[in-house]
């Protein structure tokens, strides 16, 4: 019989994140900090290309806009693995598999985190977008929160792949939070157009669920219309990679529970 | 409970762990009874981690089966997980965080109702209330042991497995803790599994001894059993016995 995931558990898990952040200001100043520093340093590049650029000068937040997006994916994809990573760094995996908590329960938990490390994150970015620079990117109105849902997703899958293979190889292999999300950045068509690529690259692109969310943004930026088609090719793609990375991390834990890695890990 | 015997908290059936061409334990039987204590002994690469770690799921044994109240520990462990715990030295607590916040995230997770409560008694009874509000990171070794401790605690288990549970720990506090533990398992009637390397801690608080060598249970008696068996004047010079390559005495 299956069962259900337990809430309290994964309630459990989220406030041991949570009296991380609570105790460490530093911490949480620097969530903000970087897509804050993102944001000024797009925004003035938009300032320039406004007067040099007819491309951006027709939609005035398109790179503001991709930047805060882009971000979104980033600390969602930093949210799952940091936290996963802590549980590491702490030697607590052990403690945590001999209690009653689920790999499949951690999983959400480590979601549920990702969804608020991204929000603290990038909200104080996105309100000072608009004095700062005149840029509101909350006028993207509801296709803002179809974007916000697949970049978050899409970041979730990176993570878990991430803590997957960082469970398995163990912390040396801890750069691939940054390194992984980077790989598939230029395939994210994040700051240019899909037909930017060469046509082989467009496969990939296409393949990747960033791809559309960004062709999305651009196309409510610049012609006003909410694409559906690329909304569900984005949402398609999740579902699909979100699978793949959910079952990558539970055969790595197998595998952990055979090599008896559980117990090994940390610094 | 073991479904063919009540009175079994543990079976352990041809255990055997191999990493690569690594035999860690093998051939390794034992059952463990509602309200017994046992000892793990063995020096260092005994094999008595590994076949803790199996006694708790977190490893996949290469060879035999572990029961755990009657459910297999490879593919059934969680419907059992909520009625045993575990503390050792060398599994941490997040470092970051306080010991009640700890204690709170455990407590939860194990779905205790009355949390605080229960946290409010543990730390009367293991003495903790001086540092219980600060992070494990500021705490000294006997007072993050004692934090590990009252985690093992928390949900009353009916089985816990110790790995030196009294580490780090002065004398006094360390008698202290065995007091508290002998009392809780008379009050409880669990079932402990204790690895150490304190000899007194053994034959105070054991019934019964395996002795394991080179991954395989070797021997195994009442403490006061193998001592009288081996001619020795304590289970220490026993253990030396045995983890020296001596002869394993038969009967």
């Amino acid at each position: 019989m299956i069962r259900a995931p337990s809430l309290r558990r994964i309630g459990a898990m989220t406030l041991r994140h949570l009296y991380v952040l609570r105790r460490s200001w530093p911490r949480l100043l620097e969530l903000a900090y970087w897509p804050t520093m993102q944001l000024v340093l797009w925004g003035f590049v938009t300032k320039f290309f406004m007067g040099h650029s007819s491309w951006v000068a027709t939609a005035a937040g398109v790179l503001i806009s991709a930047v805060l997006l882009w971000d979104i994916l980033f600390r969602s994809n930093l949210g799952v693995a940091l936290s996963f990573i802590e549980e590491m760094w702490s030697r607590n995996l052990g403690q945590l598999f001999v209690s009653p908590l689920r790999p499949i329960e951690l999983i959400l938990s480590l979601t549920f985190m990702s969804f608020l490390r991204t929000l603290i994150a990038a909200t104080p970015a996105a309100f000072l977008a608009l004095p700062l620079f005149d840029v509101w990117v909350f006028s993207l109105g509801l296709p803002l929160a179809a974007f916000f849902m697949n970049l978050l997703v899409m970041g979730w899958c990176v993570g878990l792949a991430v803590s997957a293979l960082v469970l398995r190889f163990g912390l040396a292999a801890e750069s691939l939070c940054w390194l992984g999300i980077f790989l598939v950045a230029p395939v994210s068509c994040i700051y240019y157009p899909l037909e930017t690529l060469p046509p082989w690259l467009q496969v990939v692109a296409n393949a990747l669920p960033a791809a559309p969310v960004f062709e999305g943004m651009r196309a409510v930026l610049f012609d006003g219309q909410f694409r559906w088609d690329l909304f569900w090719q984005a949402t398609g793609l999740n579902a699909v990679y979100l699978t793949l990375a959910s079952a990558l991390f539970l055969k790595m834990f197998e595998i952990a529970r055979h090599k008896g890695l559980l117990l090994q890990q940390g610094e | 409970m073991d479904v063919e015997n009540p009175q079994q908290v543990i079976v352990a059936e041809g255990l055997a762990k191999s990493f690569g061409d690594v035999v860690a334990v093998e051939h390794v039987d034992f059952t463990v009874a509602a309200g017994e204590t046992v000892a793990l002994l063995g020096g260092n690469g005994a094999g008595k981690t590994t076949t803790m770690a199996m006694l708790l799921g977190l490893l996949i044994p290469s060879k035999g089966a572990v029961r755990v109240f009657g459910a297999h520990m490879v593919h059934e462990r969680h419907k059992v997980l909520v009625r045993m715990n575990f503390s050792s030295p060398y599994v941490d607590l997040p470092r970051r965080l306080t010991a009640r916040e700890n204690l709170t995230v455990y407590g939860h997770l194990y779905g205790l109702h009355g949390v605080a409560r229960r946290i409010d008694e543990l730390i009367d009874d293991l003495q903790m209330a001086a540092f219980v509000g600060r992070p494990m990171s500021t705490l000294s070794a006997g007072q993050g042991t004692r934090v590990a401790l009252a985690k093992a605690l928390l949900n009353r288990p009916e089985l816990l497995l110790l790995d030196e549970p009294t580490a780090s720990l002065d004398p006094e506090t360390g008698d202290r803790m065995r007091g508290y533990l002998e009392a809780f398992q008379r009050d409880t009637g669990a079932a402990i599994v204790l690895a150490s390397h304190n000899m007194t801690e053994v034959e105070r608080l054991c019934d019964r001894v395996l002795m394991m060598r080179a991954g395989r249970i070797v021997d195994e008696g009442t403490p006061a059993g193998l001592i009288a068996k081996y001619g020795r004047a304590d289970l220490e010079q026993v253990f030396l016995h045995i983890a020296r390559d001596g002869e394993v005495l038969a009967g």
